[in-house]
């Protein structure tokens, strides 16, 4: 009988060792542990042996239940996992294949370049301010000091719709409209941002163009603020090394007046191409407010100081991304727009 | 303004390199644009004189010279040239030599006969062909034959020279002038100022009795002085003269001709001689001028003269335009024996507006329209007879007419020191403050307290303490000045809830696939005719520009629409014929309440084409349902909710079976839909397109109804799916409206999944397929409750558009 259950037991591990799939352990353990199974038939059959053997092969018989079931499992385990593993090979996908198109549209580069300038006025808490294009005569010169036949007028060649009403030249008359609703309250702090026109129009110059306006008004506003102010912003334009530089310079609505250069982007101020090897990037013009400006606007120069600027976003712009040439800003050329 | 450092030195040590100085002035507000060095680059050229001329054996054209450099050995040198002859004085640039253009002489045989270099042009030196004579710019140049034999070119002809190119801004027409230049140099590096010497001594009679001036409109003519020269040999002006006026640009004409031009890029003052011989009477008359006056100008042309412009007139009419122009008729010859030197003072504003009138620009007009020194007239003509001594030209009668009706004290400012620190935001020391003024030639009384500042007369652009304080701050450094933020009540930097709108508009479109363009507000006027906007139509009232740079640009828009076909238009011609694009822009529509026209705020949208399609997902139509998605999906992003489409068939943009009007009420939101096939042909557009325009402005007061929170539901919804054929010519609306009204309280969503038209259905009618959800809040509905609705909606659908439900 122990003969018989120990040929079992190793008649059963040598058919497991050789199972290729579950359905054939599945099998063995019928065969040898289910109902009608050769071991269950054994273990039937200890009714014939004696009480004081019926103990030992009882023992010896679960025994080799237990080492059957044990390597039942075993087998099953590794065969499951085996499978699965062939499974997940079987599997793979080309994942160089591309992704999924979706279907993103963009911002227009100009866009993206005034936001981020109006983010970051924002931040200094100026508010965004904004004037109509067509413009009176008035707002656009007089009331900036510059009355009719000022030779600085040359400086800005202008669309006229009537003798008096125009194309703005530039987004300044945004200060006078602002500073004439405020007065006399204090503090102004605004920037505008628009489009401007000039009569102009070659590989450099474009007859609609965008600027961004600041003005900032109160009593105690100095140049060495509208100096920080810029500092601050060129560097979270440009990044934190970028280096500002003021030239003094004529606007007929500011008094003193400076153009300001920035640490050219491109070679961080060695000298390259785009800098025409001087270092520096000329990118905005600005001053202290003009007091005649002040006054016409409604509020007392002896009281309160203001500085103003004007920069050009096609410029930044250009500067940002590196284009070459202006006229692809207004072409709208997809191949262009789809890069921003 | 082109300035000559050799010639500056005569005024000003320069006590630093060029560069530097150029960096310098640049910071202190005058512009350089470039440093010039004339003679870079060329080598071993000198002055040879040619000792004889043949002609060459074997060609026509050519020439042998032999040449001498003064050293004792003779050159031979074959030239092409026609204008030398023996005893000529001409650069020769011997084997080695290197000229402008990186030229480099070698030794060559031409046509059998040797030359050891060759004879050189003023443009093969690099020189300004401009200001030359023709023949010596080409032919060769010929030099002052006084001129040491052997000397290097460069020295020779004042090649050995930095030139500075001033960009000055309009306000500093003092700067015109080398002295002006010489003042800041000066006051830069802390050197003295040497002015040039203006004593004469007179000869012969005095000018009074012989010139007579008078200022008969003093409003535009503050000053006139006349000189008077005599015995006067007209003739070519020394080199060293003609080198200076090359320098700055400006051609040698004769010795009187030239002396004036050179005071006044000396001294600023422009100058004008006439031949004394052809005025009148010696009589001057600065005067308007009258109705149908007319003069022929230097150049020869007829200029017709308005009455606002101001003259220099004898008694017999016009002699020249004032500050502007002279005329032909007085105007300097080789026969002139006696002249009359003009050194007056006109009002800008007058110089400018005849100036632009006649379209006549000139060195004198765009001095005087800056406004030059009054108070330097005399001292002006005094210089120019003081070199028409030096250079031996003639005699100057003693003494000067000097009329002076603008006389004026000159002008005081005060400037209080505690002001320049509150606009600078920095303390610059009083003492610096006065040295500054003091150097720029301002005379500052100090007596403690605020500081009393007259203004020189060539500063006419300095009146206010803010000037002063310009004037300081830009000798002092801007750079110096610190960085400081505003100091005072804070401000809160946000954007209106409109600026808002537009970031938020713009970000939705662009997620969903179009992309932002940017297009010119002004365009041809043509657009309301490719558009055929109806005759009556307010869009086709313009607003006009009266000086447009070309027809294409020469009106305002009233739509956007238009400028994205064009667009569309564009890309296609240059093959991209799938894409979707909007604009938020301005259009201008004529007021009927102020002189400003109504900027009308607009965003459109146009598109053609599929959307990109990968391997795994096909691209999407850009059709008339895109485009209503695409609206859709931004006012449900802006939280406009009550809107309505209805048909349009009248807008002559769109096709009329395939467009819709969006309306809010009383407020006309807008109008999408596919693109007219006319419209398309007219725009050249290779297949169908659709686009939509909406007017922000309602957009903005409908949108941003706030959003509330409602609670998630605690019971699970039941979905059927209901599947009808209807009539095609049933529109969907009514169909999900009749479904809304019959779906009773428990109905929450009515979503149409499928429309079919094809051969399973029968002729004229579609298959409509919806997914009804229905949702109590207090408990789970029962499919019988369900059922039973459903089966009310098809009853309901059944009896009002004949639909058969579907299995």
């Amino acid at each position: 009988m122990e003969q018989k259950l120990l040929r079992i037991q190793a008649r059963a591990l040598e058919e497991m060792a050789g199972a290729k799939s579950l359905e054939e352990l599945n099998e063995i353990r019928v065969r040898y542990l289910g109902k009608k199974g050769e071991l269950t038939g054994v273990l039937r059959g200890m009714g014939a042996l004696s009480p004081e053997e019926r103990p030992r092969i009882g023992q010896i018989a679960n025994q080799v239940r237990d080492k059957i079931e044990e390597k039942l499992n075993d087998s099953t385990a590794r065969l499951k996992d085996r499978i699965k593993r062939e499974k997940l090979a079987a599997e793979s996908l080309d994942i160089t294949l591309p992704g999924t198109v979706f279907n993103l549209g963009r911002l227009h580069p100009l866009t993206v370049v005034t936001r981020r300038i109006e983010d970051i006025f924002l931040g200094l808490g100026f508010s965004i301010a904004e004037g109509p294009e067509v413009e009176l005569d008035y707002y656009n010169f007089e009331a900036l000091n510059l009355p009719k036949d000022h030779p600085a007028r040359d400086m800005q060649d202008t669309f006229f719709i009537t003798q008096e009403v125009l194309l703005r030249t530039h987004t300044s008359p945004v200060q006078v409209r602002t500073m004439e609703r405020t007065a006399p309250a204090l503090p102004v702090k605004i920037i505008a941002p628009g489009k401007v026109y000039r009569r102009d129009d070659d590989a450099t110059h474009s007859p609609m163009f965008h600027q961004v306006e600041g003005l900032a008004v109160d009593r105690r506003i100095t140049m060495a603020d509208l100096r920080g102010v810029l500092q601050v912003f060129a560097e979270q334009m440009f990044g934190p090394e970028t280096r500002t530089r003021f030239r003094p310079s004529y606007f007929p609505f500011t008094e003193p007046s400076a153009e300001v250069d920035i640490s050219c982007v491109m070679c961080g101020g060695r000298g390259c191409r785009t800098c025409s090897h001087t270092g520096w990037l000329e990118i905005l013009g600005c001053g202290m407010v003009h007091p005649r400006v002040l006054e016409m606007s409604g509020y007392n120069s002896g009281e309160v100081t203001g500085f103003a600027f004007g920069m050009g976003v096609e410029r930044i712009t250009m500067l940002k991304y590196g284009i070459d040439d202006l006229r692809l800003l207004f072409e709208n050329d997809m191949r262009f727009l789809q890069q921003f | 303004m082109r300035v000559s450092l050799k010639w500056l030195r005569e005024y000003v040590d320069i006590t630093v390199p060029p560069q530097e100085l150029a960096e310098r002035l640049t910071l202190a507000g005058l512009a350089v644009e470039g440093v010039e060095r004339p003679g870079e680059g060329i080598e071993k050229v000198y002055t040879g004189r040619i000792l004889s001329i043949e002609p060459h054996p074997n060609a026509d054209k050519l020439s042998i010279c032999r040449v001498t450099l003064g050293s004792g050995e003779d050159f031979q040198i074959v030239t092409g040239a026609a204008n030398v002859r023996a005893g000529h004085v001409v650069p020769v640039a011997l084997e080695g030599a290197r000229l402008a253009g990186g030229l480099v002489i070698r030794k060559a045989r031409l046509r059998g006969v040797e030359s050891r270099g060759m004879l050189c042009s003023g443009q093969e030196l690099g020189l300004d062909t401009s200001v030359m004579p023709p023949d010596q710019a080409h032919g060769i140049m010929l030099l002052d034959p006084d001129l040491p034999l052997g000397m290097d070119i460069k020295e020779a002809i004042g090649l050995d020279d930095v030139i500075l190119d001033l960009d000055l801004t309009p306000n500093r027409g003092d700067c015109m002038s080398m002295l002006g230049v010489a003042r800041e140099v000066a006051v830069l590096l802390g050197q003295k100022l040497n002015l040039p010497e203006t004593p004469v001594a007179g000869a012969g009679p005095g000018i009074e009795g012989l010139v007579r001036i008078d200022i008969e409109d003093p409003d535009l003519c503050g000053r006139y002085v006349a000189r008077l020269f005599r015995n006067v040999k007209i003739g070519p002006s020394p080199s060293w003269m003609r080198e200076r006026l090359r320098a700055a640009g400006i051609r040698p004409i004769s010795n009187i001709v030239d002396i004036t031009n050179y005071v006044m890029l000396e001294m600023g003052q422009p100058l004008h001689a006439f031949d004394y011989d052809t005025l009148k009477d010696g009589h001057i008359i600065v005067r308007r001028a009258r109705r149908g006056e007319v003069l022929v100008s230097l150049d020869g042309n007829e200029r017709k003269l308005a009455e606002d412009m101001l003259v220099i007139a004898d008694p017999g009419g016009p002699v020249a335009v004032a500050g502007v122009m002279g005329g032909l008729a007085t105007e300097v010859t080789e026969n002139t024996a006696t002249v009359l030197l003009e050194s007056a003072h006109f009002n800008p504003v007058s110089i400018r507006r005849t100036s632009r009138a006649l379209g006549l620009r000139s060195e004198s007009s765009s001095r005087f329209e800056k406004g030059v020194d009054i108070t330097g007239c005399r001292r002006a003509a005094d210089r120019a007879a003081r070199l028409l001594l030096d250079m031996a030209a003639g005699e100057a009668a003693p003494g000067a007419v000097d009329n002076y009706p603008g006389h004026a004290s000159p002008r005081t400012v005060i400037l209080r020191p505690e002001r320049v620190e509150h606009v600078l935001g920095v303390a610059v020391p009083r003492g610096e403050v006065t040295g500054i003024l003091a150097g720029l030639e301002f005379q500052v009384a100090d007596s403690g307290g605020d500081l009393l500042v007259t203004v020189p007369g060539h500063r006419v652009d300095v009146s206010l303490e803010e000037d002063l304080i310009e004037e300081v701050a830009r000798i002092y450094g801007y750079n110096r000045i610190p960085y400081t933020l505003p100091y005072g009540a804070s401000t809160r930097g946000v954007r209106t809830s409109r600026q808002s709108l537009e970031v938020e508009v713009k970000d939705c479109l662009v997620a969903l696939g179009l992309h932002e363009v940017v297009t010119y507000s002004f365009t041809s006027p043509s657009f309301t005719d490719r558009t055929l906007l109806p005759q009556d139509s307010p869009l086709r009232s313009l607003i006009r520009l009266q000086n447009p740079l070309s027809e294409e640009q020469s009106v305002m828009r009233t739509m956007i629409l238009p400028g994205l076909l064009e667009v569309l238009s564009r890309n296609a011609s240059r093959r991209v014929t799938d894409l979707a694009i909007f604009e938020l822009g301005r259009v201008f529509l004529p007021s009927r309440t102020g002189p400003l026209p109504v900027e009308k705020p607009v965003l459109a949208a146009a598109a053609m084409g599929m959307s990109p399609a990968g391997w795994n997902r096909p691209g999407q139509p850009y059709d008339f349902y895109y485009l209503k998605g695409v609206l859709e999906t931004l006012f449900d992003r802006v939280s406009l909710a009550e809107y309505t489409l209805e048909r349009e068939t009248q807008n002559s943009l769109f096709h009329p079976g395939k467009a819709a009007r969006v309306t809010a009420g009383d407020w006309e939101i807008g109008v999408v839909g596919e693109i007219h096939p006319d419209i398309l042909e007219n725009y050249d557009l290779p297949h169908s397109a659709v686009a939509m325009e909406i007017d922000f402005r309602v957009l903005a007061d409908l949108a941003g109804r706030p959003r509330k929170y409602r609670p998630l539901p605690r019971f699970p919804g039941v979905e059927r799916d209901l599947a009808l054929v209807v009539r095609k010519d049933v529109p969907a609306r009514d169909i999900i409206g009749v479904i809304r009204k019959f779906g009773g309280r428990h109905l929450r969503e009515v979503r149409l999944f499928d429309v079919y038209r094809g051969k399973q259905v029968k002729e004229g009618c579609q298959s409509m397929a919806f997914s009804l959800s229905f949702r109590a809040d207090d408990r789970t509905l029962t499919d019988q409750e369900v059922s039973e609705q459903l089966a009310a909606v098809a009853r309901a659908l059944a009896g009002e558009f004949g639909a058969e439900l579907r299995s």
